[in-house]
């Protein structure tokens, strides 16, 4: 109370209501703080930060072609990490996802080969195993009501389980067989593997497919009524009912969107590689994850960007490839992975109370 | 159905026809009550309720903490059925199966915290669930200009200004936030608006604020149910008070008939606030004297005047019944205030 008179001149005094008519507390905020406020400007002064620190400490990287190889490493990441992150603001995440790229990959190897169909059959057989694995996660986790921890956690062993022992039951093998000579396959790679000549740089389909998806998923998320329902049972789900927003659906369709990016990513593998390990994929959905958080995706839901995740997954791409040309121990990766996780999200949060602090 | 009642669809901008409604309409009331009551199993949360609520008409609902109210709104706002007595809207006998059945009737409940999602934007917060697109099918997107002059606008109405629709609804007060759900629910066709305990958690002017909307939607030719345990936010605005207790009704009473010390003599208990008044006698330490008699204050008018005049002495009254928590921390500001 005596505090007050001697606060009163201070500069700090809120400015008196000009001649418009406001409420005197909801003026507008400084440009600046309104672009930190964006979810993904963190993230863009990390990327920028990590990009140059590797150009000075990696010559080698200056290259063209090494770049291509960045983004590409940072495509096979973003693909997945782009519907992770519209889940992750829906509220949810998914533990499965990284064994799921595996589980189609397989699907649509072993289908093919064993039945000697052309690779489309495949092809289209994974896509529909992969958004069924999807609405599972998605229906057992609005039916119950249990966090998608455990659901997808449950998902992620049996898919796992499953990848091994089956691929082992149908080929004998931990592999599956080569289908690089089967019908419709040269089509499907380019659709899915391909890479094409820019400046005499070769660069993969895949970065081009990632930069489409990204800005789909930014349109989606700020221009649709879709991208609206995301936010908003990420935000409140309580509140999104109550207003009549679809939360059934819009979650479970986030999780086919997971399952398609799962599919997508798998159809890559499986094309560029000609055959699947059944064993790989573990890990890498906390890849995804990550690469999600560090984007500025808010892990408990209802805030967030798509092009957040773009810049997290070539922050991925550019620190792996960049300790390799570097010279350095690649042991070193997860580490500086770790920090780096954690440094995004301290310069976030930070970012995000500054902003929209009243 | 559909057709007896037209500005019932809840699309927008319907609320209109509220406004061109015939007089006479006006008595009829939108929502009755008769003999309503409602058992979970053996228990009876809710018995023999006879309310009304009439176009430009604020109703209170006032009770103690399970005295009934959240049962009383659940069964308007179509979340529970009654199971015994008569529930009309405008005059036909209907029984919901969900709240949307309820929107559907023009029957909006606010809650308390079930209004907003909080990082949203204020525009997206406004339209959520019903938000305005254009364009065809595979490029239908939303309409962002509209839906923020739209917002902007209907905000306005409602004398709410605010500079940045873009700002997050969590950074607005309480008292804000509730608000723009009122001016929400006016927008999207209601033509009932059930308030629960909008003040509860508000403070002092924050209370004001969303008073101050109550009376703007009454204005608006709503019929506004004001659920509150607050018998001086009631006051402030309503037309007719009820107050329930333990389930039923004790009284319901128009506002010229009932001044603001009966009412929160009615709210409090006269004999149990004769009790604790005794108890804290023995408790020390309070001055018992200064309290206010128990029995109501016959000269009080029913002026709505009165309610200031009266104001600190009865506020008094209501800090020392501690069963209302709410009401105790508001009241006893507003005392000093």
């Amino acid at each position: 109370m005596s505090m007050a008179p001697q606060a009163e001149p201070a500069a700090l005094a809120p400015p008196a209501p000009g001649p418009q008519e406001t409420d005197g507390r909801t003026r507008e905020r400084p440009v600046a703080l309104r672009l930190l406020a964006r979810p993904e400007v963190g993230v863009f002064l990390g990327a920028v930060a990590v990009f140059v620190f590797f150009l000075i400490a990696a010559p080698t990287l200056r290259d063209g072609g090494s770049m291509a190889t960045v983004l590409y490493q940072s495509s096979t990441i973003g693909i997945m990490a782009l519907p992770v992150a519209l889940l992750m603001i829906g509220g949810e995440f998914d533990l499965s996802a990284g064994v799921a790229v595996i589980t189609s990959a397989l699907t649509a190897g072993m289908l093919s080969y064993q039945l000697t169909m052309n690779v489309w059959m495949g092809v289209v057989v994974a896509l529909v195993a992969s958004l069924a694995v999807g609405a599972f996660n998605g229906w057992v986790l609005v039916k119950t009501g249990l966090p998608s921890f455990l659901v997808t956690l449950a998902t992620f062993l049996v898919l796992q389980g499953v990848n091994l022992a089956v691929t082992k039951l149908v080929t004998g093998n931990v592999a599956t067989d080569d289908i690089s000579d089967m019908d419709g396959f040269d089509q499907a790679k380019a659709l899915f593997a391909s890479s094409f000549d820019v400046g005499g740089i070769e660069v993969k389909i895949t970065v081009v497919w990632w930069l489409v998806f990204a800005a789909l998923a930014t349109w989606v998320l700020l221009r649709t009524k879709y991208g609206n329902w995301i936010f908003a049972v990420g935000g409140s789900q309580e509140s999104a009912r109550a207003v009549g927003v679809p939360v059934t659906f819009t979650k479970i369709t986030l999780f086919m969107l997971v399952g398609f990016g799962a599919w997508f990513v798998g159809m890559h593998q499986l094309f560029s590689f000609n055959t699947v390990q059944s064993g790989e994929g573990v890990g890498q959905e906390l890849i995804y994850i990550a690469a999600a958080v560090i984007g500025g995706c808010l892990l408990t839901g209802g805030y967030g960007s798509a092009i957040g995740p773009v810049f997290g997954a070539f922050m991925f791409g550019m620190v792996n490839q960049g300790i390799v040309f570097a010279g350095w121990n690649p042991d070193w990766f997860k580490a500086f992975l770790g920090v780096m996780l954690l440094g995004a999200v301290l310069i976030n949060l930070y970012v995000r109370r500054a902003a929209t602090r009243r | 159905m559909a057709t007896k009642t037209p500005s019932s669809t809840g699309a927008p901008g319907t609320h209109g026809a509220v406004l061109a409604d015939p007089a006479p309409e006006r008595d009829r009331p939108l929502v009755e009550l008769r003999g309503a009551g409602k058992s979970y199993g053996n228990v009876r949360a809710l018995h023999g309720v006879d309310l009304a609520v009439h176009p430009g008409r604020v109703t209170c609902v006032l009770g103690d903490n399970g005295a009934g109210k959240s049962t009383l709104i659940k069964i308007i706002s179509g979340l529970h059925q009654h199971t015994e007595g008569e529930f009309l809207v405008d005059g036909e006998p209907v029984r919901f199966s969900s709240p949307r059945d309820a929107l559907d009737r023009g029957i909006a409940t606010v809650y308390q915290d079930l209004a907003t999602v909080p990082l949203m934007p204020v525009w997206r917060n406004f339209f959520l669930g019903s938000e305005m697109t254009k364009g065809p099918w595979p490029v239908r997107r939303l309409d962002i200009a509209r839906m923020k002059r739209t917002a902007d606008e209907e905000l306005r109405n409602m004398g709410i200004v605010l500079d940045d629709l873009e700002q997050p609804i969590g950074t607005l007060s309480g008292g804000q936030r509730q608000s723009v759900a009122i001016a929400r629910a006016v927008y999207f066709g209601a033509r009932v608006l059930i308030l629960d305990e909008p003040t509860a958690a508000l403070g002092v002017k924050q209370s004001g604020v969303v008073l101050k909307y109550i009376a703007a939607a009454r204005e608006r030719g709503l019929g506004v149910v004001f659920i509150t345990h607050n018998p001086h936010h009631a006051y402030m605005v309503g037309d007719h008070f009820s107050v329930l207790r333990l389930g039923t009704l004790e009284l319901s009473s128009a506002r010229a008939d009932i001044t603001l010390e009966e009412l929160t003599n009615h709210m409090a208990g006269g004999a149990e606030l004769a009790a604790l008044k005794h108890e804290l006698a023995q408790v020390g330490g309070v001055d018992v004297d200064a309290l206010p008699d128990d029995v109501p204050d016959a000269a009080g008018g029913p002026a709505p005047d009165s309610a200031d005049k009266s104001d600190s002495t009865a506020s008094d009254s209501t800090a020392s019944d501690s069963t209302a928590s709410d009401s105790t921390v508001s009241g006893t500001a507003e005392g000093k205030a």
